[in-house]
């Protein structure tokens, strides 16, 4: 394993633990898209281009977007 | 279950998990030596016999076609649930009243309508440079597909609501989801009909390296990401009226 690949592999569980240690979804959120980009490095830094930009649009576009439509229409109140 | 209960069924259970964790670790095979005799044989074989230099594109679309064809699917029947769960009627009371709250909800920073005015032809021109090149290079229908529906969100981020869903018409997404989905399908029993296998590339290999590479390919690909990029604006569309008009119960 060269230093590159070990540094993006410590990057992505330090990521995915804060995602897990945040509480508030807003924040959580924000960090997941966080995450998903250094797990896009690390796709890359293990010559997997196009996992990584599948990740890239999934976690960093479409996952985010859905996620904070929903968490705005709960916090408004929802179907009340 | 009292605390000290949960926290003994939690301990027997985090043993158990740790002990098949560890089980499976130490038998996997060592780092850097992939042992997929598939893979290695496609990364050999791929390029010679199907003159696309992007193998997991040939994988996908040809080697795995019918693979792709199931996601596909799965991707259609998603974003046609949360349609029927979500769409309101297009001449109902609660659509009016998304358009009026949107236009009270809609950008007014110079700067963010400024930088996504910049944004946004960048970003689509990306979209369509990942689909076009995606049996050359990395990236293909599905990748390119999401980045032409972020593209488009990017009108909702830096105008609002009223300019994006008038750049994507629910009729054009509904339509352009679908033909997407059964250009596929019809790409795979075309073939068929005409007594070659499933998927056949019935335009051969082309050019290796140039967008002529692929053959069929090329039009799965195309097929593929129109129905990724409907799809993406379509669950877009949905969410983003749920979040301008929350409070309105989406089925009456």
């Amino acid at each position: 394993m060269i230093p590159l690949q070990l540094a993006a592999l410590l990057m992505v569980g330090l990521a995915g633990t804060t995602v897990v240690l945040m509480r508030d979804p807003l924040r959580m959120t924000i960090l997941n898209a966080v995450y998903a980009l250094t797990l896009t490095i690390l796709f890359l830094v293990f010559q997997a281009p196009d996992v990584a930009l599948s990740m890239l649009v999934v976690g960093g576009i479409a996952y985010p977007i859905v996620l904070l439509a929903a968490i705005a229409r709960v916090r408004s109140g929802g179907d009340e | 279950m009292n605390r000290r209960a949960r926290i003994a069924v939690f301990a027997v259970a985090a043993a158990g998990l740790a002990a098949l964790l560890v089980a499976s670790v130490v038998d996997l095979p060592a780092f850097g030596h992939y042992q997929g005799a598939y893979g290695n044989q496609l990364n050999r074989e791929a390029v010679a016999e199907r003159h696309t230099t992007n193998v997991v594109t040939a994988t996908v679309f040809d080697y795995r076609g019918f693979d792709t064809l199931g996601e596909e699917f799965i991707l259609f029947a998603a974003v046609v649930g949360v349609t029927l769960l979500l769409r309101r009627h297009k001449d109902s009371e609660d659509h009016q009243e998304v358009l009026r709250k949107a236009d009270d909800d809609r950008v007014r920073s110079d700067a963010i309508r400024i930088v996504g005015l910049l944004a946004m032809p960048a970003l689509f021109l990306l979209g369509l440079w990942l689909v076009a090149f995606g049996l050359v290079t990395p990236g293909g229908g599905f990748q390119g597909g999401v980045l032409l529906a972020g593209s488009l969100f990017v009108v909702f981020l830096a105008a609002g609501f009223r300019p994006y869903a008038h750049l994507t018409p629910a009729h054009w997404a509904d339509s352009a989801e679908g033909s997407g989905a059964a250009a596929f399908t019809l790409l795979g029993l075309g073939p068929l009909l005409a007594g070659a296998a499933y998927l056949h590339n019935f335009l051969g290999s082309g050019v290796r390296g140039t967008l002529e590479s692929g053959g069929s390919m090329t039009l799965l690909n195309w097929a593929t990401a129109v129905e990724v990029t409907a799809a993406m604006v379509l669950l877009f569309s949905e969410f983003l009226e749920s979040y301008v008009l929350p409070s309105v119960r989406p089925l009456q």
